[in-house]
């Protein structure tokens, strides 16, 4: 289980070798990478501003990857978000799980997504053509969630 | 001394980071808190008012009735929007 809250980028590969190397009991790998998206809600968006709680975000993490470990059997997990200024296209969130079956690395990637959204303590600020605007929650991320509960 | 921190469009709409209250019997639970803090700032009640602010004590989020004591870390942010 690792977890990084880093504003330095991340390199795909190298995530996916950490979550592999000596695992191979593990067979499933199950990774999600979130970017920064050039629209939303109908404006132009050409960046974002993230920030997040120093302290809380690390064990609001922990406690959700502990809750997926105890929900299905996984192996390794790795989870890094992305804090302060962020151009388009640029990485933001990776998720990566591994199982000795896909269906559990699967859920339990999609688990930890969800409750993230939700549960840990980020917040993002879009740059947009009409200026700069913090985000509100979404209720279909809620909703998501709680699909789990 | 209770030490209390707001974050992202909270804190831009206060201007406020963080300050700290002296503990006491009108600050031991988080809707005390609250309260304090808008009677010691009457141009935060709006923005105080607003039922999906949400509320952490020493880093767990919790809700209105949880009690607050000396040395705690009480913050107030907005819903999250990460990932």
């Amino acid at each position: 289980m690792s977890i990084s809250i880093q504003t330095q980028d991340f390199n795909l590969a190298d995530e996916v070798a950490y979550l592999e190397q000596d695992n191979a009991g593990n067979g499933a790998v199950v990774t999600f990478t979130g970017r920064v998206r050039d629209n939303n809600l109908g404006l132009k968006v050409s960046g974002l501003y993230l920030e997040h709680y120093p302290g809380m975000t690390e064990k609001s993490l922990e406690k959700i990857l502990e809750t997926a470990n105890s929900r299905w059997d996984i192996g390794r997990i790795r989870v890094i978000h992305r804090i302060g200024q962020l151009n388009l296209g640029e990485q933001i969130v990776f998720v990566g799980v591994t199982s000795k079956h896909r269906q559990d690395a699967f859920a339990a990637a999609e688990f930890i997504m969800d409750y993230l959204k939700v549960q840990a303590p980020f917040w993002k600020k879009e740059l947009t053509e009409a200026g700069e605007k913090w985000l509100d929650a979404r209720h279909s991320d809620t909703a998501k969630a709680q699909q789990w509960d | 001394m209770i030490k209390v921190v707001f974050f992202a469009a909270l804190r831009e709409q206060l201007n406020c980071a963080e300050l700290e209250l002296s503990a006491g019997e009108n600050t031991d639970s988080i809707a005390k808190v609250k309260q304090l803090l808008v009677e010691q700032n009457p141009q935060w009640q709006d923005t105080f008012s607003n039922a999906s602010l949400l509320s952490a004590v020493n880093h767990e989020m919790v809700d209105g009735s949880h009690p607050v004591k000396a040395g705690d870390e009480v913050a107030f942010f907005p819903p999250v929007t990460g990932g």
